[in-house]
């Protein structure tokens, strides 16, 4: 006769402590500070990993199960919005120039989050983080494929973003992101783990997949809202553990605090640089708009990062020096990174245009304080030489990168919006350039690190880059000059979407 | 005191969803973006699973919440019948 069974199912709390209590062991046959020998040279004290806790308590059979079922909604949109060309459904074609931008940069970043997440769970020697860094690992790169499939779409139809993988290391700005996730990555597992899981994760993702996904479902991209949104509620764990690892660290010791605390000022700054794209995106590439960057930045920045902050001063954690100037940099950045990309246009993958009437005054209405002032007058001044023929390109200057941030140097004085910001170090009789005070402090705490970065202007000046001319750099790169880039009006892209809108709403 | 906050995709999973925290939570303000749907609440914020189940007309796992969730802000405290989140200043 068959037994009832009475076993009581265990509770949540229950289940995640049989999956992170007692799996391991003590190793034996070498000691184990030669078994994990990374966790503790950043000079982080660790008396108790059991203290380690998952709020999320997801267990490996529920993160299967439901990452399972979020796939499989992501791809059947993803599969019904090809299938009807939902491509032809967005507002206007320049809009696919914004996600241009983020398919050529994103999936690479996110493939080098599963590598440091995986190299980070092997360095922990406690179970709680080595779990939670697994299970993040193989959300990265979850995001990394369900990014490029959605890409894979566009790359059909539309220019530029063909050569992605060839061109991540090459292409000059995208050092930006590049450097971004090799400098965390080349951290320690615990600096990896409040570069990605705390600062970027936490503070500053919300940026990208909230507002800005909100503006590509705006914009009738369903591809992107559904690959957007489905990769933000992975990072709703992340940044939980990101949260969770900062915690841990500030309960076990005391003397752990300046460490995390310099960590966070460094990384809250590179985030706050490397995020500046995505307010150019914001403000200027989405045709119909849900918020400005600015109103972004307070809501997910200040609002959001100043609660947290607040939540940890019981900790003793300050709020980074960088977040006054990040405040004055939030009614300046998109209109200053959106003038660079216009002038070096001919050296990427994607083609810009100046604003029109009804946007201009969008972005006066938006930024009150600044855009009249300092931003209308030069994108009249272009949109009158364009008229003349005479199209604004910077082909004479490269901008310098920063040897931090890698941007090249075009933001401006804290103070001063006029006069461009730049900071020099002597550093064993070389000389090395900076965009802001926050990066040279970066560099000066950690010179040999970043002596060794790549910058793109120098690697072109010496040669490195195809040759030393910008028609061996475009060959070098796989760009195939204004068909990839330059004017959106005119470009092939603009020609074929009218087209094929055209053939999608009439019969003729 | 801060602001907690948590967004879902906004579609038809999650309208019940959202019905049963405001229910449980009457300080909390909800948000419509394209796309998706933000609740924002004054320090706390309490997801209750049989105030959803109430709803659904069917046995749920909180955990469910995972495949429909955008975005969170406060520390968790999730058991098998709540999922908390809280500024503690």
């Amino acid at each position: 006769m068959d037994m009832k069974a009475t076993q009581k199912k265990m509770s949540l709390k229950d289940r995640y402590r049989h999956l992170t209590r007692g799996l391991d062991w003590e190793t034996t046959y070498q000691p184990m500070d030669v078994v994990f020998p990374y966790d503790k040279y950043e000079g982080i004290k660790v008396h108790d990993w059991d203290k380690w806790e998952d709020p999320f308590r997801l267990t490996m059979d529920a993160y299967w199960k439901y990452q399972a079922e979020k796939e499989r909604k992501l791809y059947a949109i993803l599969d019904s919005f090809n299938q009807s060309n939902g491509h032809l459904n967005v507002t206007d074609a320049r809009y696919i120039n914004a996600i241009k931008i983020f398919f050529t940069a994103v999936p690479q970043v996110e493939y080098m989050a599963h590598r440091g997440f995986s190299i980070a769970g092997r360095q922990f020697r406690g179970v709680g983080p080595r779990v939670a860094c697994q299970m993040q690992a193989i959300d990265e790169i979850r995001h990394a494929q369900t990014q490029i499939h959605t890409a894979s779409n566009y790359n059909k139809y539309y220019n530029g973003i063909n050569a992605f993988v060839h061109q991540y290391p090459r292409m000059w700005y995208q050092s930006v992101g590049k450097s971004f996730i090799d400098d965390a990555i080349t951290g320690g597992p615990f600096e990896w783990m409040v570069a990605i899981g705390f600062s970027f994760e936490y503070v500053l993702t919300n940026l990208v997949f909230v507002p800005f996904v909100s503006g590509a479902a705006y914009n009738g991209d369903v591809g992107t809202m559904t690959f957007g949104f489905s990769a933000q509620s992975d990072e709703a764990r992340h940044m939980t553990l990101g949260l969770e690892c900062i915690k841990f660290m500030l309960e076990q010791d005391p003397d752990n605090l300046p460490i995390v605390q310099g960590w966070i000022d460094k990384w809250t700054w590179r985030g706050t640089r490397f995020l500046s794209l995505i307010g150019a995106m914001m403000d200027y590439m989405l045709p119909k708009r849900v918020m400005s960057w600015r109103e972004a930045w307070d809501i997910y920045f200040e609002q959001n990062g100043g609660a947290l902050f607040r939540d940890l001063a019981r900790y003793g954690i300050k709020v980074p020096d960088c977040v006054a100037q990040a405040a004055e940099a939030k009614e300046h950045v998109s209109h200053q990174l959106w003038a660079a990309l216009y002038q070096w246009n001919f050296g990427t993958m994607f083609h810009t245009w100046i604003p029109s009437p009804e946007e201009l005054d969008w972005l006066s209405a938006k930024y009150p304080d600044t855009f009249d002032k300092y931003y209308r007058p030069r994108w009249e001044m272009w949109a009158q030489m364009e008229k003349e023929g005479k199209r604004y390109v910077n082909a004479g200057g490269l901008g310098a990168n920063c040897q931090v941030c890698q941007f090249p140097m075009i933001f401006t004085e804290p103070g001063d919006p006029t006069k461009l910001c730049h900071r020099q170090t002597v550093y064993k009789k070389e000389k090395y350039h900076f965009c802001s005070d926050h990066c040279q402090h970066i560099f000066e705490n950690e010179p040999e690190k970043y002596i060794q970065s790549w910058l793109p202007v120098n690697q072109m000046l010496q040669g490195n880059m195809g040759g030393g001319g910008l028609e061996e750099f475009f060959k070098w790169v796989h760009l195939r000059p204004g068909i990839d880039n330059m004017g959106f009006e005119g470009s092939e892209d603009q020609r074929n979407f009218a087209q094929w809108r055209g053939m999608a709403t009439t019969n003729s | 005191m801060s602001i907690v906050f948590i967004a879902f995709q906004a579609n038809e999973e999650t309208r019940p969803i959202v019905d049963a925290i405001v229910a449980d939570n009457p300080a909390a303000t909800v948000q419509h973006s394209p796309g998706l749907v933000k609740i924002d609440a004054e320090g706390c914020l309490t997801v209750k699973r049989a105030s959803i189940e109430e709803r659904i007309g069917r046995p749920y796992d909180l955990q469910e919440l995972n495949v429909n969730l955008i975005t969170i802000s406060g520390h968790l405290d999730e058991d098998d019948d709540e999922f908390t989140l809280a500024w503690k200043d």
